[in-house]
């Protein structure tokens, strides 16, 4: 595999396949009663989150516990960032500790595009600003596989705040990739312009984009970044677009509700729908464990010869 | 490329060894195999279909993948990783006796990622060591309980044992 995993854009259909069947592997490590195996012994891996996340921050914490390897986590809240440090000021520090990896999220797009180009520690993406979000995306594939089977040819729905979303953009390259239908649909004020050359349709009428899907993929509201009003009140936005009983009827018998979480219950999708048995938000918080400690394997150092063992 | 085993004699020496795993533990009560990823899996279940036929019992068995135990995987800073698949032991090894099963014993690094491996899973009261064929060239303290052959072989050899269920016949090459 390449050095750093900045975006799913990098990476071809078998990398990606790659990493699901990985993931495959490792979901057993965390069924065992020690749920630890040696393979990053001795490596360093720091999370440098310059925004705030819970679920993130925590699985790449318990991924790196469990292959094994050292971890600090840096919280930009108590950090020197805040006496006026650069980014790139940060990360040369950091790297002068010579760390194995650096797992970042940042708030502005193409954060950790810098660090790769600064770095020689390896770079994992956990979020960066508007532009993508790649192991949400690698762990969504992995949760619609174990349910379906398979990726290509399945309906996917993706419907709310399409603009603000990095999880969006790499869930449609990620998923026209591996040959998903993809249906985008929102209020016409999140649908970013252009949208439609990526691949995928847009529906603002979210009932007629639910129709016969295979995969509902829900996304927050992100009121931190909307600067004005993109639609008149919350309680309008889940009248028109939020996930209900009566919307998800509309959908393939076997549907799947997909959440990347932290939920906005009673604004993007009601709590019923949210805890239903169509549901399967908290199985992409377990898979997400896996399919990080893959990611960080693949990405750790290498053999050069397969026979050597 | 030499033929050193065919399928009948492979087929002979599974049914040997079994015979002697019963003798050696009087009996499979406490036993149960675990096969190494990948060639150990299919050796291990036809092992327990040979004791299953000589004792009437049913040996558990279950797979090992041994790839996050090596010892060379950091070794370089770039380059290609194994791929990792999945350990399925679905009985617990306390207080068995482990059978550990591979096809080639060589250097015996892979048994010592095995053993770690294993060992994770609980405390066994013992584990003993059968492979089909042991080339030598050993660069740990490792030896075999049950051995189908021994075959000396230079280090510029390389020793195949092709099975049934991957790749469609019994037989042990060598190559080089």
């Amino acid at each position: 595999m390449r050095k750093d995993l900045l975006g799913i854009a990098d990476l071809t259909p078998e990398e990606i396949y790659r990493v699901l069947d990985t993931a495959d592997a490792m979901r057993e490590i965390g069924e065992r009663e020690i749920k630890k195996v040696p393979t990053l012994r001795g490596k360093t891996v720091v999370n440098l989150f310059y925004e705030p996340s819970t679920r993130t921050r925590t699985s790449f914490e318990i991924a790196e516990k469990r292959l094994s390897a050292d971890t600090l986590n840096i919280a930009v809240a108590a950090s020197s960032v805040l006496k006026g440090e650069t980014l790139s000021d940060t990360a040369m520090n950091i790297e002068a500790m010579a760390p194995d990896i650096i797992v970042i999220r940042h708030a502005s797009s193409g954060a950790c595009h810098l660090l790769s180009r600064i770095c020689k520690s390896r770079i994992i993406n956990a979020g960066d600003g508007m532009h993508e979000h790649p192991t949400q995306a690698l762990l969504d594939a992995f949760t619609i596989r174990q349910h379906k089977k398979r990726i290509e040819g399945l309906k996917v729905v993706i419907v709310g705040d399409l603009l603000h979303s990095r999880v969006l953009r790499s869930n449609v390259l990620l998923l026209t990739m591996l040959g998903a239908d993809v249906c985008v649909s929102g209020p016409p004020t999140l649908i970013p312009k252009g949208i439609e050359r990526l691949g995928v349709s847009v529906k603002t009428d979210v009932d007629a984009a639910v129709r016969d899907a295979d995969v509902i993929m829900m996304l927050r509201i992100q009121q931190e970044r909307m600067q004005g009003a993109f639609f008149p009140s919350l309680r309008e936005y889940f009248n028109v677009f939020g996930m209900t009983a009566a919307r998800v009827r509309r959908a393939k018998p076997d549907v799947i509700i997909m959440h990347p979480g932290p939920m906005n219950r009673g604004v993007e999708i009601a709590s019923d729908v949210a805890d239903g048995p169509y549901s399967v938000i908290l199985e992409q918080v377990a898979n997400g464990v896996a399919v990080r400690m893959a990611v960080l394997y693949l990405l750790a150092g290498g053999v050069e010869d397969e026979a050597a063992a | 490329m030499p033929v050193v085993m065919d399928a009948d004699r492979m087929g002979r020496t599974l049914t040997r060894i079994a015979h002697e795993i019963v003798e050696r533990n009087r009996g499979v009560e406490e036993l149960a195999l675990v096969g190494i990823r990948t060639a150990g899996v299919p050796l291990a279940v036809r092992i327990a279909r040979s004791l299953a036929e000589i004792t009437h019992q049913e040996v558990l068995t279950g797979a090992l993948d041994i790839t996050l135990y090596r010892d060379d995987l950091g070794r370089h800073a770039v380059g290609k990783k194994p791929v990792v698949r999945s350990t399925d032991i679905p009985f617990s090894i306390d207080d068995k006796r482990i059978l550990l099963v591979d096809d080639v014993l060589f250097t015996g690094r892979t048994i010592r990622a095995a053993l770690d491996a294993l060992i994770e899973f609980g405390r066994p009261k013992a584990i003993q060591l059968v492979v089909m064929v042991d080339r030598g060239h050993r660069e740990l303290p490792i030896k075999a309980d049950y051995v189908g052959k021994n075959l000396p072989t230079s280090l510029s050899q390389s020793v195949k044992v092709h099975l049934m269920e991957v790749d469609g016949r019994d037989e042990v090459e060598i190559e080089g």
